[in-house]
């Protein structure tokens, strides 16, 4: 059953969450793009913009001020929320005798994650296999996710690097959500799928959404699916990464990558991170703490004076190829949801379906 | 050992220290509280991550027996600023310790073969326990072969081990060095992988575990294969940058594979592919 939940009362569905301690995270304009962060009030929602994006590029324009939800995405969405980019892992403390007190970092807050997009919530599922599938389960990020409502809004726009469509995605949510909601005249058609999103809901009073409403929403939604562009290419994207690991196309897009590392860190799905001490002065405590770390970088791969991705060629290829690869055979899934950041936040362009295109186009060359 | 939060380390004791040479020591170690130090189990090949209080973790594979509850022996070589703290502690300071983590050797697969062990420089270590198990449980296996090299007879360490498997019920020891010091007449002059032609390989039934750098394992295969050994009979231990030993800081990653909980022991076929590539 779908509501229909018109703009004033989405503000009650806020302060709602405020009241029962979550905090409301949720889009809003800054810097001239559209960020996550902590907001109270709906005005604070990126209303009347749209983004347009291109590989290397990334603008907010104006557009229909009726609406919040016009864009597609900005640089980051929930990953700094769930996987924070630096976090205390735990303390110690050394007493007057030299033992040694190791202690956990608690984190227990509430977090109300509005507004991301379908893309955002399948790299919540996909970051929820490399943290929590295993025998060996990351409490602090447990935590956050036990803790955590997620609202989504339905895509109604596909930018130009958005390819969701051939990345087992799709604008319209389909499930592990609490809330879905959908942008339509005066407000969104919604529906749920937690008990903790019907009992918020249901303290709203909302009417049953209307079948005009309900179809306005669909093809909403298939106006996003429709003007998707950009396609990720078909086929066994392991098997290929895997056997061309020689490629000439690495050296080529080599010359293009700064080796920068923006795209691992936009990226939804990256999770690679370094743990570092942070010593008290007196020398009597430590913090150990972890910090998003990036592939591109010569640290990554360093082990007693070897660096063994050297260079700019070895720290893309393993991007590329544990992005779209190796990241099946770890955890039965790729890497990319198409959400098309790394492309739009990369200084020089480049474009991982037409280097993985790239890559294709030679290999079926080779085989003729 | 139970632990909820798998990154979080323990308390340990360093009850002793052994200078094996200038730059690798020795640290034996009890976890202080001990409940935790009893129910600790490991088996060879595995590795624990050790932690210098206010310097960080490293990954050091467990040296001592698995049958032992005594000390759990840590050897550890002064690369850099971690090793090199932990190398400045004393008897008695407090450290902290969590795992044990990955795959170890296959000792199972291992009953009634031979067993060839080549290792090159402080890659003994993590064949120790190997080597433990094995002459505790003598008559499970067959011919123990120990092959060492070293760049320089001067760094040569586990002096009084070395003597003692030498001296062991069906078990070898040969030792190579590049450079001999005095008094090394007995050693070969040269690489460990030329220790090979003085043993005696039953191809059938012999398993190689290997530990040391890359270009010492891939030669050493090339030429155990040569022999006539099946490549599903050589496992050897790989060695990235680990972080959190749990497959989640993703430094550690060696094509799909995670070192830390996919290895440190894999089988030369697992990891053929990726080892002949150059930076993977």
């Amino acid at each position: 059953m779908y509501y229909f939940l018109p703009y004033p009362k989405l503000q009650q569905l806020i302060d709602e969450l405020n009241q029962q301690a979550y905090r409301c995270v949720g889009p809003q304009v800054r810097d001239g793009a559209i960020v996550y962060d902590h907001f109270h009030d709906i005005k604070q929602l990126p209303w009347g913009v749209r983004d347009i994006q291109n590989p290397g590029e990334y603008r907010l324009e104006a557009h229909d001020e009726k609406q919040a939800f016009a864009w597609a995405n900005g640089p980051q969405a929930a990953k700094p929320e769930l996987f924070k980019s630096r976090e205390s892992l735990w303390r110690v403390e050394r007493d007057d005798k030299g033992k040694l007190c190791f202690r956990e970092v608690e984190n227990n807050a509430k977090i109300a994650l509005f507004g991301i997009r379908p893309c955002d919530l399948h790299a919540i599922k996909i970051q929820d296999r490399v943290f929590l599938q295993d025998k060996y389960v990351d409490q602090h990020y447990q935590r956050r996710r036990e803790n955590t409502l997620i609202i989504v809004v339905n895509c109604s726009y596909s930018s130009n690097n958005c390819f969701c469509l051939t990345a087992n995605g799709h604008p319209q949510a389909k499930s592990d959500y609490d809330i879905a909601l959908t942008e339509v005249d005066g407000g969104f058609t919604a529906d749920f799928l937690s008990s903790a999103a019907q009992a918020l809901l249901s303290k709203l009073a909302l009417t049953e959404a209307s079948s005009q409403q309900l179809t306005a929403a669909e093809k909403k939604i298939d106006q996003a699916v429709t003007m998707q562009g950009k396609k990720m290419p078909e086929g066994d994207l392991a098997q290929l990464l895997r056997d061309n690991r020689e490629h000439p196309q690495w050296e080529d897009v080599s010359r293009r990558c700064l080796s920068c590392g923006n795209c691992t860190q936009v990226c939804p799905t990256c999770f690679c991170h370094r743990e570092v001490e942070k010593p008290a002065l007196d020398g009597q405590s430590s913090e150990h703490v972890r910090e998003w770390d990036s592939c591109f970088t010569e640290g990554h791969s360093y082990i007693h004076g070897l660096v063994v991705r050297k260079s700019t060629k070895h720290r893309y290829r393993q991007w590329l190829t544990h992005k779209l690869g190796t990241w099946h055979e770890q955890f039965g899934t790729s890497g990319c949801v198409g959400c098309g950041r790394c492309i739009t936040w990369c200084p020089t362009g480049i474009d991982i379906t037409k280097e993985v295109a790239a890559l294709q186009k030679e290999q079926q060359h080779d085989d003729e | 050992m139970t632990n909820n939060n798998c990154y979080l380390p323990h308390e340990a004791e360093i009850v002793e220290r052994v200078i094996e040479s200038p730059s690798i020591f020795t640290m034996r170690l009890r976890f202080v509280d001990d409940t935790t130090h009893n129910a600790y189990e490991f088996i060879p090949g595995q590795f624990n991550m050790v932690y210098l209080p206010g310097g960080g973790e490293v990954a050091i594979s467990i040296v001592s027996d698995p049958e032992s509850k005594d000390l759990y022996d840590h050897t550890i070589r002064i690369v850099g600023r971690v090793t090199k703290g932990l190398a400045q502690l004393k008897d008695g300071d407090r450290i902290g310790l969590r795992g044990p983590f990955g795959r170890g050797w296959p000792m199972e697969k291992a009953k009634k073969h031979n067993v060839i062990v080549i290792t090159g420089g402080i890659g003994c270590a993590p064949t120790v326990s190997v080597i433990h198990y094995i002459l505790n449980r003598r008559q499970d296996y067959g011919r123990l072969s120990i092959l060492q090299g070293v760049k320089h007879t001067d760094d040569f360490f586990y002096r009084h081990r070395f003597e003692t498997w030498r001296q062991a019920e069906n078990t070898q020891v040969f030792l190579a060095a590049n450079e001999l010091g005095d008094h090394y007449e007995n050693w070969h002059h040269g690489f460990v992988t030329d220790l090979l032609d003085q043993v005696d390989v039953d191809s059938e039934h012999t398993i190689a575990m290997m530990c040391g750098p890359e270009i010492m394992m891939l030669k050493s295969i090339e030429k155990l294969l040569q022999l006539g050994m099946s490549a599903e009979n050589v496992y050897l231990t790989m060695e990235r940058s680990m972080h959190c030993a749990v497959g989640h800081c993703g430094h550690c990653q060696f094509g799909g594979k995670f070192i830390c909980k996919d290895g440190p022991v894999f089988s030369f076929p697992e990891v053929e592919a990726l080892l002949k590539a150059k930076g993977v």
